[in-house]
């Protein structure tokens, strides 16, 4: 039993050094395919702390939407978008590493001083449970117009996104 | 104690996934690494909302579809962006933010 802990407690830290090292590869990289690689990187590692949070299902669908569309739709944009040269050279840094360092010190000090400075107070009566029928059940009945509506904003999007990706094409040939 | 039934070990990640996205968004010189970004920040917002679900809230429910719900939006606002991005380039021939302007002082 403690064994298993001792486990499960050792995959918990592997998955946290995931979301870490790959954020800092993602936003420290100066090479934009490296820069995507670390952000799968760190959507895997998130994946799995969903699943240490009681929703494996939550996890599944990180990896396949996150990872599996998000990152190959960003790859593709790298690849359409950009020439060989502008991915060789480095992209990170100039004038505003200094900004950007003090803005996000200062910013994690001050949440984080607002974070242990809070008191948690857990909920007194739990109701429903983890599992997936109970989840699709209330999406599907008490959350079904916010579904509905997120239904037809991605429809608009990748409508939207066709369009914008053709206008302005007839230029060129 | 054990770390991963503590509330605080996964709000701790959140931030340093928000403060990346931040330090990442003021720093990058391209819009993909901008975009990179937004997506870390996004996932930030989902982990707080699914620790908050597992910790603090009465329904387990809730939690698990906002953070579907985040999904939705993020994988709506990348497609967006990557076509915007696409004809940005189009127009303008580069990749820097910086150029990208019509009115030169």
């Amino acid at each position: 039993m403690i064994l298993y802990q001792y486990l499960a407690e050792a995959l918990f830290f592997a998955f946290i050094l995931l979301t870490f090292i790959g954020g800092l590869l993602a936003v420290r990289s100066g090479i934009l395919m490296h820069a995507v690689l670390g952000l799968a990187v760190s959507l895997l590692g998130v994946a799995g702390l969903y699943f240490y949070l009681g929703s494996p299902f939550l996890a599944m669908m990180q990896i396949l939407i996150y990872i599996g569309a998000v990152c190959i739709m960003i790859v593709f944009g790298i690849m359409v978008g950009y020439t060989p040269a502008q991915l060789q050279a480095g992209q990170v840094g100039g004038k505003n590493l200094v900004l950007a360092l003090s803005a996000a010190v200062t910013a994690f000090l001050l949440l984080l001083v607002a974070l242990s400075r809070t008191v948690w107070v857990p909920a007194m009566v739990k109701s429903g449970d983890y599992s997936l029928a109970y989840l699709g059940e209330s999406l599907l009945y008490q959350y079904c117009l916010a579904f509905e509506l997120i239904s037809v904003v991605l429809l608009t999007a990748i409508v939207g996104a066709i369009v914008l990706a053709r206008g302005g094409r007839e230029e060129h040939f | 104690m054990w770390l991963s039934g503590n509330l605080n070990t996964y709000l701790v990640v959140a931030l340093f996934l928000l403060i990346l996205g931040l330090y990442g968004m003021l720093q990058h010189r391209t819009f993909i690494g901008m975009l990179i970004s937004t997506e870390l920040i996004l996932n930030g917002a989902g982990l707080n909302f699914m620790a908050f679900n597992r910790f603090l809230a009465p329904n387990p429910a809730v939690g698990q579809v906002f953070t579907l719900f985040i999904m939705g939006i993020a994988a709506a606002e990348a497609a967006i962006a990557v076509s915007i991005i696409l004809a940005v380039y189009r127009k303008y021939h580069t990749a820097d933010p910086d150029e990208v302007c019509d009115l030169h002082g």
